[in-house]
């Protein structure tokens, strides 16, 4: 879900005697290893789902980052801090799996940077007041662990080991965005609209995180029956509804949806859906903070290439310098 | 260009009395500056005592293809296990 709309890349044909094996395997519930054999489209999908899924990481400290220097207290400026560095840790863990099954890191990182490889919609909105980190975390880092926990039990074994180490990790993320909230909407009246506020224009961004209905797609099919996608994208979307309204109530903080509803039949709310059309355009590279994103991401990458030659240049001399002496004492 | 940095395995000792166990990977220049990394990307939260790094190019693995000839010899040897042998109850301290 910091994935969406992962196509799916299924064989064309008929199904040959390995891929009929592989199936059988992942329906046994083992795990598929890097080096083993895998169907093209198998692996075709994992690198850009995986890949997706670690830029959205790296993207995801954008938002968040910009509010470091600007924390109320030292404490949450430290906590803060902890929780971007968590993205980055995130984002290491999710490309070196995606590079066993055959991707470099550049080749990752060309494509994020030339706008090939998306991220997640979520990160094109703006945080405009310290209220939007509570609701980032609160919000943002709920959907993604409703989405992350059942990616622990993925078929491959690499994208099964970073998500259980991500999930560890982003429960604090989740409960210090919280705690931001129970804060301002206990407090004065201008935090509480501030939380309110942030509420108002985090819920449907949240909510476009799963992607659109899947219910009847090819593709999303496929990815289940590889287990690379767990659920549909309706059933986290309403699981995640059916969390997060009493959260809200807890806060006194009203869901900006007249249409909210329990639905006692199907145990679970109504809800409205977010506007889609701002969802593709977002996709598209429309969102409101897509150029600022992208160029800040390219910005750092290209600012930091003195210093990563730097460092090359240095490990290839020391690496000389080691082997001249070794050979001198010879 | 600027070349990409070389793959570093990271193996990690969460504390004294455990063998060190692989973690994951990342890209570093030297093996120095792969272990400042390790700790940051692996090591947090206090997750280890000890960090070891391998470069990913200098690991050579047995062929998964292989399982079967490498492994299965193995299926076979059941009297390599201790349950294989029938020893009456009556017989203690065995």
């Amino acid at each position: 879900m910091y994935a969406q709309m992962v196509k799916s890349e299924g064989s064309s044909g008929e199904e040959t005697p390995e891929e009929r094996e592989f199936q059988d395997r992942i329906d046994r519930g083992e795990k598929i290893e890097p080096k083993e054999w895998m169907p093209a489209g198998y692996r075709k999908t994992l690198i850009r789902q995986i890949s997706q899924h670690a830029h959205s990481e790296i993207v995801g400290q954008l938002p968040e980052g910009n509010w470091i220097t600007r924390a109320p207290t030292l404490e949450r400026k430290q906590i803060l801090l902890a929780k971007v560095q968590d993205e980055a840790g995130h984002g290491l863990y999710l490309y070196s799996a995606a590079e066993t099954l055959g991707i470099s890191r550049d080749e990752m990182y060309e494509q994020l940077h030339s706008g090939k490889a998306k991220y997640s919609s979520i990160f094109n909105y703006p945080t405009l007041t310290w209220a939007d980190m509570g609701a980032v975390g609160w919000l943002v880092d709920g959907a993604a662990i409703m989405n992350q926990v059942p990616l622990q039990r993925t078929s491959y074994g690499p994208y099964s080991r970073a998500m259980i180490r991500i999930c560890k990790e982003e429960s604090f993320h989740q409960r210090q965005g919280y705690h931001i909230m129970m804060k301002m909407a206990r407090g004065t009246e201008a935090q509480r609209e501030m939380a309110q506020d942030a509420l108002n224009r985090f819920w449907y961004p949240a909510l476009m995180m799963f992607g659109p209905s899947d219910a009847n797609s090819v593709h999303s099919e496929q990815s289940m029956a590889w287990k690379i996608k767990i659920n549909t994208n309706d059933e986290l979307r309403q699981r995640f509804v059916n969390e997060t309204v009493p959260q809200a109530e807890f806060l006194g903080l009203e869901v900006p949806d007249p249409d909210l509803a329990w639905n006692e039949e199907k145990g679970g709310y109504d809800f409205s859906q977010p506007d889609w059309d701002e969802f593709f355009e977002v996709l598209k590279g429309n969102g409101p903070c897509n150029k600022e994103r992208l160029g800040a991401r390219v910005k750092a990458w290209e600012d930091g290439a003195w210093f990563r030659d730097g460092l090359t240049a240095y490990a290839e001399k020391a690496s000389a310098r080691r082997a001249a002496s070794a050979t001198a004492a010879e | 260009m600027s070349k990409e940095w070389p793959l570093w395995e990271i193996f990690i000792r969460s504390q004294n009395g455990l063998n060190h166990r692989h973690v994951g990977s990342l890209h570093a220049p030297d093996a120095e500056t792969a272990i400042l990394n390790a700790r940051d990307v692996y090591t947090r939260r206090k997750e280890g005592v000890s960090i070891w790094v391998v470069k990913a190019v200098d690991i050579t693995a047995s062929q998964p293809s292989l399982k079967g000839p490498i492994f299965d010899p193995a299926e076979d040897k059941v009297y390599r296990h201790p349950t294989f042998y029938d020893i009456p109850d009556d017989v203690e301290h065995m």
